[in-house]
């Protein structure tokens, strides 16, 4: 349904190039959830607005982005507007910012209704109420009447998500849904999603900085750094024989549960490299504990190894005799490789 | 050694800036302003209707030049006999209106230039505020001075009537209040369009034009409003200085700004005939200064965005 190729967004500033999605490519089918994760800064929101032609003016974008078969990917943004809300929709980050301060959220929901469907006003009051209801909202009548500041976070995300969902989106885009919210209620609103994905059969691209979140709720995870797809698999096989350093790192970085959900990757030090010069060679060379000289002048290539369907770029992955040697190798203890041949 | 504080299950909500400033009352010199313009609006309206003498022509039975509480004259009359409460009346009416209609002409126009500058951005957005930069160098007195002499000039034989004069003093200042108000809703416009709301309207296929008006603009008013009540107050200066010039509404018409400009030759004679009318200016424009204020302050309208 949503066929991604070799996508580029770089954005203008006074500092050069920022190429914040540097060759992504992925597909997607209908009832599927990709999960995206990275650190904050690797250009997963970039790569979530580029496929929704949702950019600022000082970003330009290439490479091929076909949903249905057509062509969404070239310059116009004006056949899009048919897209979203109907065809795509946005749940953002934070729900305080992302919905109107001084419009009832009654209105915001039923704004999008009456604009695509062209339906009633009581129609559409309707609806309201019934996604309201659907998303978990008690006292739906009442609600419609509220703003947003006299709402908890949970609930206008829960607001949010009915927004997104008004028009019947064949695919929802879910940008970090609970980060800017209390970890109590971050499960909630994951099983909503998963269980509105899986009611409305939608694809569902799930964003987020933790592999925690996805682990449970994604059929296929793409790891991205510095703008692009390190490592990309079937969430089972990515779990059980994860083979980037970074996806590892990120892994023993997954917030515990009494931890706040911001916890920086501390697992690894470091930052993520600058997007107008990354280094050549890998982009988490000058990170990664399993570096060597070959890293820092070629490339890796994202590439099917051994397993079907599990891509990854590294040329010393983990778990694999290569990568065994080379982390003996940096750790000062030449000759005593662990993992056999 | 200090224990480790239990996990809280939830935390509060944080609590809005807003939210607050929108609880707080106005506070008495607030009140005190409403309560002066809705009476000077209620002059405005009802000037016509009030069985008030003929503020025009004066009688002759009268003596002319008497001050205060001369029986039927609160306020005193001027040496043409004419009742000084009358005069300042009408006048309200006609100043009120020319500030009104100004600033109501510059709003507008302002206001959706400056919201299109703002939504839009880039290269037509920096025309646009480019524009407004080259119009507010002009000094607004002058400006002003020059429209009315250009659309409106006084000829000996054929004097334009009152409603045109007063339309034409009220398209000149307005014409000046236009960068003003563009260049506040440009700037309050710039900062809301950024804000995510309005890109999830779009994400959801709202066009352009709908989500300047619904998303933006209701975001703009507040510092649209606390600038235009500013303007409103700087307008009653503004028609003062016209008057000055013989520019504002013709004598013998009455409005606050040319009952004192009448008397600047001689301010001690009958110092009530400008006194009255000065008072009407300083009461207006402090409450109309202090209501902007207000307006600002609990919107939490940005300084920086002004
Ligand atoms: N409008 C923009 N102009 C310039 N740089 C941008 C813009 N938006 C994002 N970036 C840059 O793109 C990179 C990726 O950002 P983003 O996709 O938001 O990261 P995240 O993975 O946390 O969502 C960042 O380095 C950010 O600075
Ligand atoms: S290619 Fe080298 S530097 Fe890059 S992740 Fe693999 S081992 Fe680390
Ligand atoms: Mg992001």
């Amino acid at each position: 349904m949503l066929e991604v190729k070799d996508v580029r967004t770089s954005f203008k500033t006074d500092r050069g190039l920022v190429k914040a999605v540097d060759g992504v490519s992925f597909t997607l089918e209908r009832g599927e959830t990709l999960g995206v994760v990275g650190e904050s800064g690797c250009g997963k929101s970039v790569l979530s607005k580029t496929i929704m032609g949702l950019l600022p003016s000082n970003a330009s974008r290439s490479g091929s982005i076909k949903f249905e078969g057509q062509e969404i990917g070239g310059p116009s943004i004006k056949h899009m507007r048919d897209f979203w809300g109907t065809q795509m929709s946005m749940v953002f980050q934070d729900p305080m910012t992302a919905l109107n301060p001084v419009m009832k959220v009654g209105k915001q929901i039923t704004e999008s209704l009456r604009h695509h469907l062209d339906v009633s006003r009581e129609f559409a009051n309707e609806t309201a109420l019934q996604l309201l209801s659907s998303v978990g909202i008690p006292e739906p009548e009442r609600r419609l009447k509220q703003y947003a500041f006299e709402m908890s976070g949970g609930m206008r995300q829960r607001v949010m998500i009915a927004i997104a969902l008004a028009c019947g989106p064949k695919m929802l885009f879910a940008d970090e849904p609970t980060t800017a919210l209390d970890v109590t209620v971050q499960a909630q609103i994951l099983d909503l999603l998963e269980a509105q994905q899986a009611e409305r059969f939608m694809a569902m691209i799930l964003v987020t900085h933790d592999l925690g979140v996805v682990a449970g709720r994604a059929d296929n995870i793409m790891v991205m750094y510095a703008g692009q797809s390190i490592e990309m698999a079937p969430t089972r096989t990515l779990f059980s024989q994860m083979r980037h350093p970074y996806t590892e790192a990120l892994l023993k970085s997954i917030p515990k549960l009494n931890q706040a959900s911001h916890t920086r990757l501390d697992a690894i030090g470091g930052r993520p490299p600058d997007l107008v010069n990354p280094p050549v060679g890998c982009r988490f060379a000058p990170r990664c504990p399993y570096a060597q000289a070959k890293c820092h002048q070629e490339a890796p290539p994202l590439m099917v190894h051994d397993t079907p369907g599990h891509e990854y770029a590294c040329w010393f992955p983990v778990g694999t005799p290569q990568g065994a040697e080379a982390l003996a190798k940096n750790q000062g203890s030449i000759g005593t490789a662990v993992g056999g041949q | 050694m200090s224990e480790v504080a239990p996990m809280t299950e939830a935390s509060p909500e944080p609590t809005q800036e807003e939210e607050e400033a929108t609880k707080r009352g106005l506070g008495i010199a607030a009140w005190l302003a409403i309560g002066w313009l809705g009476c000077m609006v209620f002059l405005a309206v009802s000037a016509s209707f009030l069985p008030l003498d003929d503020p025009i022509n004066g009688s002759i039975r009268e003596t002319p030049g008497v001050s205060y509480f001369t029986e039927g004259h609160i306020f005193g009359n001027d040496l043409l006999g004419r009742d000084t409460l009358a005069r300042v009346v009408v006048g309200t009416s006609t100043s009120l209106s020319i500030a009104a209609l100004s600033i109501g002409f510059g709003t507008l126009i302002g206001g959706f230039v400056g919201l299109v500058a703002g939504y839009v951005g880039g290269r037509i957005g920096t025309a646009l505020s480019a524009m407004f930069d080259i119009l507010l160098a002009f000094p607004p007195l002058l400006l002003a001075l020059t429209l009315v002499s250009v659309l409106s000039p006084v000829t000996e034989t054929d004097p334009p009537s009152r409603i045109k004069r007063m339309l034409v003093v009220a398209l000149a200042v307005g014409l000046v209040s236009i960068p003003i108000l563009a260049r506040i809703t440009r700037a309050n416009a710039l900062s809301w369009s950024q804000r995510e709301f309005v890109m999830a309207a779009k994400s959801q296929g709202a066009k352009p034009f709908r989500i300047m008006l619904r998303e933006v603009l209701p975001n703009v008013v507040p510092a649209m409003l606390s600038v235009a009540l500013l303007g409103l107050a700087s307008v009653i200066i503004v028609e003062g200085g016209l008057a000055l010039f013989g520019l504002s509404i013709n004598p013998p018409d009455p409005s606050w700004g040319n009952m004192v400009a009448s008397q600047v030759d001689d301010l001690g004679e009958t110092p009530h005939v400008w006194i009255v009318p000065s008072v009407f200016i300083f009461l207006s424009v402090m409450s109309l200064n202090l209501l902007g204020d207000v307006v600002r302050d609990k919107f939490a309208v940005r300084e920086a965005a002004i």
